[in-house]
């Protein structure tokens, strides 16, 4: 997949500099969205929602954990995908 | 009963259906776009309350009923049939079209049934007008679509028998609010939940789906589990269960979905994912979970179509269906990926898209209701959505790597459809009083709050941040991942080869038995019979007649006794 290097162009988009660029902007805005909670008044309804960053923090580890239990599920039930053609 | 005449828009759509074989070029083209729209037109003339009724069988059959529930599903299936056609108008495969033009309007007419005997006659018209459009796709989803009719035929069989016993028990056909006191009626909401796509059967959909063709499950995503939304917000709200047997399905497309390599795939376990938030809300049961199941589902259609559409156009313009073989495509598909990220913003709920302002309900519903559990389980789910469908689709599809594919985008009319599906998920997102002016229940829900919205921003956004930490985890391999369908796929499969091999060798020794025992056999007629046996032997003149006489003389004795 990798050996069309003839058609490789080089985007601007997927330059090195414009990803370093990109990801200085992303960690700015997920800056920007935490900070914001000093500003906006949340109605918690139970507890750990009223915390700091509350959606930023349980956003995060939600998806470590799940990606993780995919993981360890896959162990188990992952099979080459011709397994039903043998 | 109102006097005026009224059209049934089921029939409208099933009956453009079965004209569109005999039809070429651009009468073809018309009746696609036309017939939906004529459709849509209809379903807003059907007035409240019983409009149509047939009796049958000792029963009065209530062919068309409508309400604002009815009306609202109706509604988005007529535009999604409009979509569909107008995205497939270049799909050359006669029976796809037409058995999907009879799909969808076997949908609305479960939409309108107005009892439960009417609900299954529609019913069994999607799962075999569905499952023709699987077949339709050729060779390669002969297979999956066998699998796919069998799960359907037997939950029609579960509803079946539930209805049957609702009517002997009850003596009642109506199809109202129920409470799950009965075996009749567990049969019923068995069978709804197979189409639904719920756990344990469930595998059907990620099965069959991606095997259809690239307008093919355009179509599908839209209808089946879609009525299945409906008839459970009808029959069943407020039903305990359903909170569970949705957050499960939610959980379970997203762990899929993460797992899973196929393109399309990766969206079909995402269909269970969000038809579990609708199975969850209207387990929740309260007005405003049940006003977000509905918005949810209406919007889901247009979002979900609205991927499919994309993938599909990758699929169409590549012929290839795997993560693995694609990336990159930004570069010469703009207009596909641009779409494609629209719909992927949508289903993740970000602020100004449709999902926005339907998931939200739900959670908001779970937290009024002081469901704390299932409140936090949605938002650990809302990030899960981003996570597997939000930024995996389009980073996978068209960014990445650089495949070395350099596609253009679809033709013009494929085009045409993704830009208007584009648009309603965004029209719907910065002006929600269009959709919520028809939910069900009158709303007071207000979605862009900027608690919400930041709320849901830093969700999303920090999911995508782990996304991108996490990327070499979330690498895709050359696999697929076994499900409850193992046990007919696989096991299945074994034990028929096991059975097969012994079966084999009891045959062989049966066979050798049975060739002994007649060698034996014929050994003893051979040595009696035989031409050197015992009775073939030539006898000496002598001995002839000395046996004739003896039995000449037994005979004269025998005669005198």
């Amino acid at each position: 997949m990798n050996g069309n290097d003839n058609h490789r162009d080089n985007h601007w988009l997927t330059r090195p500099a414009t990803v370093r660029k990109l990801w200085i902007g992303f960690i700015a805005i997920l800056a920007l969205t935490v900070l914001a909670d000093f500003g906006v008044e949340h109605h918690p309804l139970f507890g750990l929602d009223g915390t700091f960053g509350f959606g930023a923090w349980f956003g995060f580890l939600s998806c470590v954990v799940l990606i993780v239990a995919a993981k360890a599920l896959g162990v188990f039930l992952k099979r080459p995908d011709d397994y039903y053609d043998r | 009963m109102t006097g005026s005449f009224i059209i049934p828009p089921a029939a409208v759509l099933i009956l453009g259906g079965l004209l569109l074989p005999f039809l070429r070029g651009h009468a073809r083209s018309a009746v696609l776009l036309i017939v939906p729209l004529i459709a849509l037109f209809l379903v807003w003339q059907v007035p409240d309350g019983v409009a149509l009724k047939a009796p049958f069988l000792g029963y009065e059959l209530a062919l068309v009923k409508g309400d604002a529930l009815s009306r609202l599903f109706a509604t988005v299936f007529t535009i999604m049939a409009f979509a569909g056609g107008l995205y497939a108008l270049n799909q050359s495969r006669t029976t796809e079209l037409a058995a999907a033009f009879v799909y969808a309007g076997s949908a609305v007419g479960v939409t309108f049934a107005g009892d439960l005997v009417t609900v299954f006659i529609f019913w069994e018209f999607m799962a075999v007008a569905s499952a023709l459009v699987i077949f339709s796709a050729g060779e390669g989803a002969r297979g999956a679509g066998l699998r796919y009719a069998a799960i359907h035929f037997f939950g029609g069989v579960l509803l079946m028998a539930g209805i049957a016993g609702e009517a002997a028990t009850t003596g009642s056909i109506a199809f109202d609010k129920m409470a799950l006191d009965s075996v009749p009626r567990a049969l019923i909401l068995a069978g709804f939940l197979i189409n639904a796509g719920a756990w344990p059967l469930s595998a059907w959909l990620p099965d069959a789906y991606p095997e259809t063709s690239y307008s093919g499950m355009v179509f599908l995503s839209a209808f089946t589990t879609k009525t299945a939304v409906y008839v459970l917000l009808r029959g069943f709200p407020g039903t305990e269960l359903l909170i569970y047997v949705g957050l499960f399905m939610v959980f379970y497309g997203i762990v899929y979905a993460i797992l899973e390599n196929d393109i399309r795939r990766i969206l079909a376990y995402s269909i269970v994912n969000q038809v579990g938030f609708m199975v969850t809300g209207i387990g929740i049961g309260t007005p405003l979970a049940l006003n977000g199941a509905a918005s949810h589902a209406f919007a889901h259609i247009i979002y979900k179509a609205l991927l499919l559409m994309s993938a599909g156009s990758v699929c169409y313009m590549t012929g290839k269906r795997k993560c693995t073989d694609v990336g990159g495509l930004f570069r010469t598909m703009p207009l596909t990926c641009v779409c494609g990220i629209i719909g992927a913003l949508s289903i993740s709920a970000f602020p100004l898209t449709s999902g926005f302002i339907s998931k939200s309900m739900i959670s908001e519903a779970a937290g009024n209701a002081h469901l704390q559990w299932v409140w936090y389980l949605l938002a650990a789910a809302s990030a899960g959505v981003f996570l597997h469908a939000g930024i995996k689709f389009p980073w996978f599809v068209f960014f990445q790597k650089d495949s070395g594919l350099r596609p253009a985008d679809p033709p013009w009319n494929m085009r045409a459809a993704m830009i208007l599906f584009s648009v309603l998920c965004l029209g719907i997102g910065i002006a929600p009083g269009l959709l919520y002016a028809i939910l069900p229940y009158p709303v007071e829900f207000v979605p862009y709050t900027p608690s919400h919205v930041v709320f849901q921003l830093q969700l999303l956004l920090f999911s995508g941040l782990a996304f991108f930490l996490m990327l070499g985890w979330l690498k895709r391999t050359l696999t697929i991942t076994l499900d409850i369908d193992w046990l007919w796929r696989g096991l299945g499969v074994w034990l028929t080869r096991w059975a097969d091999a012994w079966a084999g060798i009891g045959w062989g020794a049966l066979a050798g038995a049975a060739r002994g025992a007649t060698a034996v056999l014929l050994g003893a007629v051979e040595h009696a019979h035989g031409s050197k046996g015992l009775m073939a032997r030539t006898w000496s003149t002598g001995a002839m007649a000395f046996w004739m006489t003896l039995i000449f003389a037994a005979y004269l004795v025998l005669s005198y006794l």
